[in-house]
């Protein structure tokens, strides 16, 4: 492809924040408009930490390299920045907000959205909740509970795509969120962020997963596998595969020195 | 009533044009507490002798009393004393300028969206701005009903048989040394009878009682639920109310007669240099309902422990409180709740929130008599923290002497997480909003209680004041 990657990320190092504790040891990766990407690695590779990283997440602090989003660079924004410009990050885990129903959650994530000055119109954001929540096939009610607050697994995840669905980003950072779903949650989710990228298909998408399975609903173009902090191979889904089918093993343990 | 009339009690005619009538003179008491400022009080408000004797004696119980060690510091307090004016007539209080009104103040009211002439009155600069209609058919309404509303001077003038009935008898002068502080110099406040079966559907506002004097620093309200009424009266509002005086200590008494269900709602919001330290008090008969809903802003120090004395079978009494306490602020609140008969049942619902160097406190009683088989208490309290600075403490005291009862007590802390905070900014909004967000969460299950436009404006100042909570 001609032109140039929605995201561009060179030798990208991050530690934790408090510790001496380095993850990300010189990460390249590029992502064009409308493609789909999959990492997948080992626990610890350090590939939740890159989608973290890449939405401002105040626990890494980056160490060196840099991140573009549309030729800007991005590791000196605010989390809130990195949204605004058209970032999302689905989390692994996430957060209760107790006594914030989704709906308003959303109101004032959309009102921030906007420009200075502008001012959200209610009857507009009733319209566009309902749509959102038709085309994810969920009950109107689920928008009064309270954010992600006694939620079970699947329902946190879907809040995080109806959220996806809501404030349409340019570039969706999807962190492990088939893990803690059983195989009925996984294809709803799934078929959600499916719904999505058929609708707009320019919505870039890097999947982090530790299975294969996710891979099986939503395709990926690319899959790179993280290892120890770096990408140590890509290709296309026919790299998740074979990892299905022979494991890590061969990587963590062949992996060259000083690369 | 004619309009004119009408005007005339609101008593616009006087203000509308900024002078006060020079017919009334200024009348202000000497600084300082003494036998002759209380007799000088009850002079002026041309009292019957019972209440001058009952003010005197209060006066003596006050004297008697030392300052109370426990809660909030009050020795800052206790070296002013004999700097304050225990009485000023209200209407020469108006005398204040615009002007004089701190520039924060207004700011807030601007960002509140309060009307100018609103504002003037928030800032005690102008008269009470007030919707004539909505008020005058009110009025009637609660005239056909036989429901009194009046200020409590009015109230002793105009029904002394009922006032003189309950005055006093939930809150005795001897309760502490603010109450009989109270009792002694009391002025302003309001006097509510509700009669035997009559249910309002619109709540009380103090708001509305637009005659004689506005809530003063010694207000004294009493509040009688006769038999099977029901009513809901509000005190206050959430704009924050400007005063030059740093003292406040109020008594509120309210009798809730048998089968009654009476709810007092007020949300407070004082300027930061002011001592409030009010003593409020439900005495509940059988079967009967008293619901507080507190709500507490602003302040150096507040001291308010809303009560339910649970004295006839079967009575409840419910208790919920915000308070919130920014820098330099402590807080110290709570409820007591008192089971006196059998099968009486209660729950208090506290919420606090300390920002920056704010400290607050929940300090609650619950006590179980001996005999009131069947008690049932729960309490609740929760506190958010904002910042590693803020602080928060729990007091609570349980007291029970009676075996067959029932009583939970649950406590938690949280402090605004990294992650909650990382998650909302995740999705666009600043560290500021989010914040705002998280604590308008945490106050939702008594924000929800309250009259929606209390509850959205509640939500608003909250916003107002989580600014500048980052950093």
């Amino acid at each position: 492809m001609s032109t140039s990657p929605i995201l561009k990320i060179e030798n990208l190092h991050a530690k934790v924040a408090d510790e001496d504790l380095e993850i990300l040891k010189g990460v390249d990766l590029s992502l064009h408009e409308g493609e789909i990407h999959a990492i997948m690695g080992p626990n610890g590779s350090g590939k939740s930490t890159l989608a973290k990283v890449l939405a401002g997440h105040p626990g890494y602090e980056v160490t060196g390299g840099t991140a573009t989003f549309k030729g800007e660079e991005i590791l000196e924004l605010e989390p809130d920045e990195r949204s605004q410009a058209g970032i999302f990050l689905a989390f692994q885990y996430p957060v209760e907000i107790p006594g914030v129903s989704i709906a308003n959650f959303l109101r004032t994530a959309l009102q921030a959205h906007l420009e200075e000055g502008e001012e959200l119109d209610l009857f507009d954001f009733q319209d566009l909740l309902l749509d959102r929540m038709k085309l994810l096939d969920m009950d109107p009610v689920f928008a009064e509970r309270p954010v992600n607050d006694g939620f079970s697994g699947g329902e946190k995840k879907r809040n995080e795509i109806l959220q996806m669905a809501c404030l349409k980003p340019a570039l969706a950072l999807m962190d492990e969120t088939d893990s803690g779903l059983d195989i009925d949650a996984l294809k709803i989710v799934a078929n959600g962020v499916n719904k999505l990228r058929e609708e707009n298909p320019e919505m870039t998408v890097l999947l982090i997963t530790h299975y294969q399975r996710l891979l099986n609903y939503i395709k990926p173009d690319h899959v790179h596998v993280m290892v120890d902090g770096r990408i140590v191979r890509s290709g296309g889904p026919e790299v998740a595969l074979q990892l299905e089918e022979e494991g890590y093993k061969d990587w963590t343990e062949t992996e060259p020195a000083g690369a | 009533m004619p309009q004119n009339e009408v005007i005339q009690g609101l008593e616009l005619d006087e203000y509308k044009y900024g002078f006060v009538d020079e017919e009334k003179h200024v009348f202000r008491t000497q600084p300082g507490l003494s036998e002759e400022v209380v007799r000088q009080i009850s002079a002026q408000k041309e009292e019957p002798e019972w209440m001058l004797e009952f003010r005197l004696k209060a006066l003596q119980i006050y004297e008697s009393k030392p300052m109370p060690t426990w809660g909030g510091d009050l020795s800052k307090l206790e070296e002013t004393l004999d700097e304050i004016y225990f009485y000023v007539r209200p209407q020469d209080r108006m005398e204040r300028s615009w002007d004089d009104v701190p520039e924060n103040i207004k700011n807030t009211f601007e960002r509140l969206g309060i009307p100018e002439a609103e504002q003037k009155v928030l800032a005690g600069v102008g008269a009470q701005y007030e919707s004539e209609m909505v008020y005058h058919s009110l009025k009637e309404e609660w005239e056909s009903k036989g429901v009194i509303f009046d200020s409590i001077e009015d109230g002793l003038k105009n029904h002394p048989e009922l006032f003189r009935k309950y005055f006093g008898t939930v809150i005795p002068s001897a309760d502490n040394k603010f109450s009989a502080m109270n009792s002694a110099v009391w002025s302003g406040g309001s006097f509510v009878y509700i009669p035997k079966g009559v249910e309002l559907e619109t709540p009380l506002q103090a708001y509305f009682r637009v005659n004689q004097e506005r809530m003063g620093q010694f207000e004294r309200t009493l509040i009688i639920a006769d038999e099977g009424s029901r009513a809901h009266y509000i005190e206050g509002c959430t704009a924050p109310t400007y005063s030059t005086e740093s003292f406040h200590s109020g008594v509120i008494e309210i009798v809730v007669n048998r089968g009654a269900h009476f709810r007092y709602t007020t949300i407070q919001n004082w300027s930061n240099n002011m001592y409030n330290l009010v003593t409020q008090r439900a005495l509940v008969h059988e079967h009967a309902t008293m619901e507080w809903l507190d709500g507490n802003l602003g302040s150096k120090l507040t001291m308010k422990y809303p009560s339910c004395y649970l004295v006839g079978e079967g009575a409840h009494g419910n208790i919920l409180s915000i308070a919130y306490a920014g820098d330099g602020q402590h807080q110290d609140t709570g409820g007591k709740v008192i089971h006196a008969a059998p099968r009486t049942t209660s729950s208090i619902v506290s919420k606090s929130i300390s920002k920056g160097t704010g400290r607050s406190s929940y300090r609650g009683l619950c006590k179980v008599y001996d005999g009131a088989v069947g008690a049932k208490s729960n309490v609740e309290c929760d506190a958010l923290l904002i910042n590693e600075t803020s602080r928060t403490d729990t007091y609570p005291y349980i007291e029970i002497e009676e075996k067959r009862s029932n009583i939970g007590h649950e406590a938690t802390v949280s402090k605004v997480g990294d992650e909650q905070l990382f998650y909302l900014m995740s999705r666009g909004m600043s560290e500021e909003e989010a914040m705002a967000l998280i604590v308008r969460g945490f106050i939702e299950p008594i924000a929800k209680q309250l009259p929606l436009e209390y509850a959205v404006e509640l939500n608003r100042l909250i916003e107002l004041e989580m600014e500048g909570s980052v950093g």
